[in-house]
């Protein structure tokens, strides 16, 4: 149980409107072989702390029903969380937005000692690619090898698209991933569907 | 493309996720407050500049964001190894000069 200081940063609908980076845009590109789509106003936690303390992976767990991936590059997921390993001592955690309070509460008040979690909900968007032609458009976006062979179901880097960073993830066999930073949501959004 | 092996990820990754940082190694005077001018020059702003094996530190910025140490050679800019934070070169100048 940690006494940090914490609010509810989710946009309440009566009160203040929540908006996509990409609310200017179109929601979904399709094209033969390929759809692209957002996946906005998702919740978004960084956690930080020591991965060979007992205590502090038992409290994630304990906190989002997740076991803490501890081996490089890889990607737990339940039905509502998510948690990606992005260094040894550092993980994202994606949920629904709505959810996202709820979790980074339980977080606090399982973990103790010298930890972090930060909400940074509005620092992020989610795009995923899926159809035949999905890794098509991957190759032609990024320089990492995300050929099945080396970058199988589970995975996730941390890499670039197109000179921008992005969280890059293959969460079932179909579908693809792409976490960008919002401020580079729309150049993002705009070189994937030159691409498709 | 060129491929740098991050020892924290533990595979090769496109050297445009990775910045270098300069020389590895340098250990900041134990007692600041009383090292001479000279010392804390040397520890801010001299830097070897070798022909040869050089030891760097480097930042895998695009992906796990890790610093790490690259032992590189300076002509060939070949990179003969990269180890994490806290650990020593397997490969420095002395062993090279040394005949086979
Ligand atoms: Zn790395």
């Amino acid at each position: 149980m940690s006494d940090a200081a914490i609010f509810d940063q989710q946009a309440v609908a009566d009160k203040v409107t929540g908006q996509s980076p990409l609310h200017h845009l179109s929601s979904s590109h399709k094209t033969e072989g390929v759809v692209l789509e957002e996946v906005p106003s998702l919740g978004y936690l960084t956690l930080r702390g020591d991965a060979n303390d007992e205590a502090f992976r038992a409290g994630v767990h304990k906190a989002l029903g997740l076991e803490l991936p501890v081996q490089p590059m890889t990607l737990l997921q339940s039905d509502t969380v998510s948690i990606q390993w992005l260094s040894p001592d550092e993980w994202m955690i994606v949920c629904p937005g709505a959810r996202c309070f709820e979790f980074e509460s339980a977080l606090h008040e399982q973990l103790s000692g010298h930890y972090a979690v930060v909400n940074v909900s509005g620092g992020y968007t989610m795009l995923t690619l899926s159809g035949d032609r999905a890794l098509d458009v991957l190759y032609q976006s990024t320089a990492y090898d995300v050929h099945p062979r080396h970058f199988g179901t589970g995975k996730a880097v941390a890499t670039t698209l197109a000179k921008a960073t992005v969280f890059l993830r293959r969460p079932d066999d179909g579908k693809w991933e792409l976490i960008v930073r919002r401020s580079f949501a729309d150049y993002c959004w705009r070189w994937l569907v030159g691409v498709c | 493309m060129f491929l740098i092996y991050c020892p924290y990820c533990g595979e090769e990754r496109e050297e445009s996720e990775f910045h270098a940082k300069g020389q590895a190694h340098l250990a900041r005077p134990a007692d600041p407050d009383n090292s001479s001018d000279e010392e804390w020059g040397h520890y801010l702003f001299f830097r070897e500049n070798p022909r040869g094996i050089h030891h760097e530190l480097w930042v895998h910025a695009a992906g796990c964001r890790k610093f790490f140490n690259v032992t590189r050679h300076t002509v060939s800019y070949e990179i003969l190894e990269t180890y994490p934070i806290g650990e020593q070169p397997r490969v420095t100048a002395n062993q090279m000069e040394k005949p086979a």
